[in-house]
């Protein structure tokens, strides 16, 4: 019952640990499958068993024969995804940090966040075409679905940053003062690194929450699609395995830059630990 | 910090401003739109007619999506809040060691970061009607035929939101629950109390901020979703979403909108319910 105890383990432990199990094999059975999947002979279909391996799927989808724009879809994408990334850290890393104290308005602003977490992806996509319309503004991928995914992203954002600010001892802070630390100081040598595995956090929602967005994009992208669009397209008129590979190629990426996100916390932390270790 | 006043307006303002801009405004927007007056071949007039919530509620077909949409919310909601509190609870009560605990959180986050309709198609494989079960339960000799309902089915609706949505539960559910002073539970078992005791008498009432935010993250996720149901029931299920969809295919944004404000309105119901069960703010600023 109280971790980090010793002593023999209540069956309840062997009970969830099954449980636990058998969760990760209902998340992960699928996507496997697929990517196994993904490398059909070119004789196979969308079912097991495999009939041969290879890359056909693969070449289908940037090759000829190609069923869409996959590539000018990813040169979309991935853009859009890294852009939001980048407002979103700095956007709700600094309206977190406004959030540590009560301000005139706050419950205005977190009930905006709230609003924008909670309505339907597809009524605000409706909602961003109109205002353009209105505006007399044409939608557009590094318009309109930048705030769409903005108005996802921000939100999540805001929360991880009250979920990681409030775990912060002021005292850190007090003591920098004391020492004769300025404002920007205190933030950027004290605050800053010790809540940067929560912006990392907060990058890493951003990215995914653009690079997967699909109800919010689909009405705000104007004539050119996101790659989910794409996605979505296929998923209708494509009967080939080269949907699996589609989905391989998506998975590839995310995981290139949940890589880089991890790899680059685990290097800070290692030199913060040198720099540690040599005072 | 000590900040001044217009330092913390400052920091706050991008965020105001572009909730302002991509959230408030655009709500509005489809309130005043869903006033107008749709004409066949001319377009959105603007205009302040009931039609279009007329048109909505008088809809017997418009009743059945919402009664069906309020479904697979109850499942899914039942479901991922269950496998949502045990697992969080494993990973923060009975793993031992806290780096495993956090890598085996990790293993429960990444599937996320992987595009979402992806892993709704890659169920096809496994439930369609020559998919991997289906061969498994034959070659078993537990079925002659394959089982037709495992794909474009309910079931499979409820199977794909679970497996979508279960994270957004786990992890407002894990960091609620690894906030919780163990020494409390060591004082609830030295006190007398039970094992289920101490899950219900302590630990549920102090992670009900985790649970409220979870529930209201995935009773949105699954009243706002149109393509599983779209893909998963095969046409056989539909939901609200379903509904709005199809005027916009006919440019009907104003009858478009009117469904959705009543969509919006649906869900804030039950957010605020959710919400006044527990001050979500307070507990995550605390």
């Amino acid at each position: 019952m109280t971790g980090g105890g010793h002593g023999p383990r209540p069956y309840t432990f062997y009970l969830l640990a099954g449980l636990f199990c058998l969760f990760v094999l209902f998340l992960y059975g699928p996507m496997i499958s697929i990517y196994i999947l993904s490398f059909q002979g070119p004789t196979g279909g969308l079912v097991f068993p495999l009939k041969g391996v290879s890359l056909d799927w693969f070449g289908a989808l940037f090759g000829q024969a190609r069923t869409g724009d996959i590539g000018g879809a990813f040169s979309r994408s991935l853009p859009l995804a890294l852009v939001t990334m980048a407002a979103t850290v700095v956007i709700s890393v600094a309206a977190g940090l406004a959030f540590r104290k009560p301000f005139v308005g706050s419950s205005v602003v977190f009930y905006m966040a709230l609003i924008g977490l909670i309505v339907p992806g597809l009524v605000l996509s409706i909602g961003i075409l109109v205002t353009f319309n209105f505006l007399g503004l044409r939608a557009s991928w590094w318009g309109s679905a930048f705030g769409a995914h903005l108005s996802w992203t921000l939100p999540f954002g805001l929360l991880i940053m009250f979920a990681v600010l409030s775990r912060l001892n002021p005292e850190y802070e007090e003591a920098a003062r004391d020492l004769g630390a300025s404002n920007w100081q205190v933030l950027s040598q004290v605050v800053i690194p010790i809540v940067f595995p929560g912006i990392i956090a907060v990058a890493l929602f951003g990215f995914t929450l653009s690079y997967d967005e699909f109800p919010r994009s689909w009405l705000t992208v104007g004539s050119r699609n996101t790659l989910p669009i794409e996605i979505w397209t296929m998923t209708t008129n494509v009967t080939s395995p080269a949907l699996y590979a589609l989905g391989t190629v998506t998975t590839v990426i995310s995981f290139a830059v949940i890589a880089a996100a991890l790899g680059s916390i685990a290097y800070i932390q290692r030199r913060r630990r040198q720099i540690g270790n040599m005072r | 910090m000590k900040l001044s006043k217009a330092t913390r307006y400052l920091q706050v303002a991008p965020l105001a401003i572009l909730l302002f801009a991509f959230v408030v405004v655009p709500l509005s927007l489809v309130v005043v739109v869903s006033f107008y007056t749709y004409l066949h071949l001319i377009g959105i007039v603007p205009d302040f007619t009931l039609v279009n919530y007329i048109d909505v509620l008088s809809n017997l077909v418009n009743w059945k999506l919402y009664l069906s949409t309020l479904k697979f919310t109850f499942f899914t909601l039942a479901i991922t809040l269950a496998l949502g509190f045990w697992i969080a609870y494993f990973l923060v009560f009975h793993v031992r060691n806290i780096l495993v605990a956090i890598g085996l959180f990790l293993v429960c986050t990444v599937p996320f970061w992987t595009s979402n309709i992806i892993r709704m198609i890659s169920w096809k494989p496994l439930l369609g009607k020559y998919g991997l079960i289906n061969q498994g339960l034959m070659s078993a000799g537990v079925v002659d035929e394959p089982v037709e309902w495992l794909l474009f089915s309910d079931f499979a609706v409820i199977v794909s939101y679970v497996h979508l949505y279960t994270l957004f539960m786990i992890v407002p559910i894990f960091n609620s629950m690894a906030r919780i002073d163990k020494s409390l539970i060591e004082a609830a078992v030295n006190g007398g109390a039970t094992r289920w005791g101490v899950v219900w008498h302590v630990i549920l009432p102090l992670c009900k901020s985790g649970i409220a935010l979870g529930s209201v993250f995935v009773v949105t996720l699954v009243m706002g979703d149109f393509f599983v149901v779209t893909v998963m029931s095969g046409g056989l299920s539909g939901s609200v979403t379903f509904g709005i969809f199809n005027d916009l295919k006919f440019l009907n944004y104003p009858r478009a909108s009117a469904n959705a404000v009543v969509l919006v309105i649906i869900v804030l119901i039950f957010a605020a319910g959710i919400m006044r069960l527990v001050d979500v703010r307070k507990e995550l600023t605390r």
